[in-house]
């Protein structure tokens, strides 16, 4: 069935995009991730315009992490004071970060940067996860001894600690505050909510429990997507409703069967299959920057 | 040169338009006559400088003439568009009997311009990476030419640039001075790009012609189609030149809900955005509630 998209002025397949918006839900759902680091490179490549694909991917964020954070309100894995610290600080960042998006625009290289910066982001991220669930998974069949409760480290020296009873925390609000920054940078340089570097930061950097984590993550991105979104929608018209519903309708089913699978499977299996995930969209942009084009010429539409 | 010589014959025979000529209201003779030529800068495509020419059509009613029609006005853009096919039919009228050299007709649609870049990839530390660009001030987003045989066997050069009948020509100037030496290879990768996804088509066996009188060419639009007025030119031909233009307009426009969102995501940012959100939120909640439903009974 083929749909005409009023903004995005392209005609596309409904269910292509009922499919793919499931997809990225089950992982919203599964891994705490809003997903637009799949949605927008999919996007792309059924020919959505890259400026209309980053604005409603973050609106379909919107509808999956709300869908998600719901589920696990209901469970009580979210942390609302590490949830408004985080936030805070994604304000600020998407501030900054949409400053530097401009500059970039204007030299003209953005599509090359933000490449970039997922290859490196995520193979780091990827790299480090598993290395670490594996690890962990070693342990767990050869248990040695009394486990910590998290490592101490100098986040923990830092002054202005608040306890953060649903994480389990007594930390500085320094740290959290500067993941929600970095996170907010490359949310708008990227075009993405953020959860697939903050899940990370806040497992190792900030010693938070896996529970809480993606709950607490998916609080944070529904707010930073839903300014993005308007952001987009009030300055440059690129939001698509009609794109962002046909995703949504796939979304929000995909991030309830995400809820139940993650429930189900332990910390440390979801852990590997995220990094897998990470690796593989990490591998597959490096192929696109390292071997040759099909096509060493293209085509951007400049806007009037 | 056979082209000059027909406008002085032509001159010759109408003294009026002779002095409407020294006057610069009308212009009859080839468009280049009195430019300075740059063609070896820019041999395929017009020069970016040069501005636009307005060329009188149809003077002194020439003895053949172009009546047609199309078998859509506009062309509607619903929620299901999935391209549009397009009838143009008509037929040549003639006070004189058919002479004996051979007639051609070339039909063409234009959609609304774009500015656009092109940009070429090299290969820097490894990595592939847009280096060189050239800036197009305006392309049409659709071409479409339909001829009854090969351009270049029914179609002079000078009459093709005068006219900006072929692909080639009905692209635009270029926008600024070109970064890069060889403008023509980006203009062709434009085309070429263009021709693979559909947005520019020749056909060159499109219209079909009866009896030296009768014709009708079928243009297909694609579906991802831009909104606007899709110029119709219909050409009439004899020894490569251009003997009748026939214009129209074909209406392209978004109706219904399409025309809603988008005026409204124009025309109110504020309150579409805040629309897209509640509609996210709301699915979100609503799947939400949904499956705890389903999921207790």
């Amino acid at each position: 069935m083929q749909i005409y998209l009023p903004i995005a002025e392209v005609s596309v397949n409904a269910f292509t995009l009922m499919g793919l918006g499931g997809l990225v839900g089950v992982m919203s759902g599964l891994f705490g991730v809003g997903g637009g680091f799949l949605i927008t490179p999919l996007l792309f490549f059924i020919g959505i315009p890259p400026a209309i694909a980053v604005a409603t991917g973050a609106n379909q964020v919107v509808a999956s992490s709300v869908s998600g954070v719901l589920a696990h309100m209901k469970r009580k894995t979210v942390d609302f004071r590490m949830g408004g610290v985080l936030l805070g600080g994604g304000l600020i960042g998407s501030g900054l970060g949409v400053f530097v998006f401009n500059i970039l625009q204007r030299v003209g290289q953005v599509e090359l940067v933000v490449q970039l910066c997922y290859v490196v982001f995520l193979g780091l991220i990827g790299g480090m996860m598993l290395q670490e669930s594996l690890r962990a998974l070693r342990r767990a069949r050869h248990p040695t001894g009394r486990k910590r409760l998290h490592q101490h480290n100098w986040v923990h020296r830092m002054p202005f600690k608040v306890k953060f009873r649903t994480s389990g925390l007594y930390i500085s609000v320094i740290p959290p505050l500067l993941v929600g920054v970095a996170v907010g940078v490359l949310a708008a340089i990227m075009g993405v909510g953020g959860g697939f570097i903050m899940v990370p930061a806040m497992i190792y950097l900030l010693g938070m429990p896996t529970k809480v984590v993606v709950g607490t993550s998916l609080f944070q991105i529904t707010f930073v997507t839903a300014f993005t979104t308007l952001m987009h929608a009030i300055n440059y018209n690129t939001v698509d409703v009609m794109l962002a519903l046909l995703l949504i309708v796939g979304g929000v089913i995909g991030a309830q069967i995400g809820t139940t699978l993650g429930a189900k499977l332990r910390a440390e299996q979801l852990r590997i299959l995220l990094a897998l995930l990470v690796l593989a969209v990490c591998g597959k942009l490096a192929l696109d920057l390292f071997l040759m084009p099909e096509d060493v010429y293209s085509i951007v539409v400049r806007g009037q | 040169m056979v082209m000059r010589l027909a406008a002085l014959c032509l001159l010759t025979l109408l003294p009026t338009a002779l002095l409407a000529q020294s006057s610069g209201s009308l212009l009859p003779a080839d468009p280049d006559a009195n430019l300075p030529v740059q063609r070896d800068a820019y041999p395929l495509f017009p020069d970016p400088g040069r501005p636009r020419s307005a060329i009188p059509e149809n003077q002194g009613e020439p003895a053949e003439q172009v009546v047609a029609g199309l078998s859509d006005n506009s062309v509607s853009i619903t929620t299901s568009f999935d391209g549009s096919e397009i009838l143009i039919y008509g037929a040549i009228r003639r006070e004189v009997p058919i002479p004996d050299d051979q007639l051609d007709v070339i039909v063409t649609v234009e959609a609304p311009s774009q500015p656009l870049t092109v940009w070429r990839k090299q290969r820097r530390f490894g990595i592939w990476v847009n280096t060189e660009r050239v800036e197009v001030g305006a392309a049409p987003s659709y071409y479409a030419v339909a001829s009854t045989a090969p351009l270049d066997q029914i179609l002079l050069p000078g009459w093709d640039s005068r006219y900006r009948i072929s692909l080639s020509q009905a692209l635009r100037a270029f926008s600024g001075a070109p970064e890069v030496q060889d403008v023509t290879a980006f203009t062709e990768a434009m085309i070429r790009l263009r021709e693979n996804d559909g947005h520019y088509r020749l056909d060159e066996a499109g219209v079909e012609l009866a009896e030296d009188t009768l014709f009708r060419a079928d243009i297909r639009l694609p579906a991802n189609l831009l909104e606007g007025d899709y110029k119709t030119r219909i050409f009439l031909l004899r020894d490569g030149q251009v003997v009748d233009v026939h214009r129209a307009a074909i209406q392209v426009r978004k109706v219904g809900l399409e025309r809603w969102l988008y005026n409204l995501a124009y025309d109110q940012p504020m309150l579409y955005g805040l629309m897209s959100l509640a509609v996210a939120v709301f699915a979100g909640w609503g799947a939400s509630a949904a499956f705890r439903k389903l999921r207790r009974a």
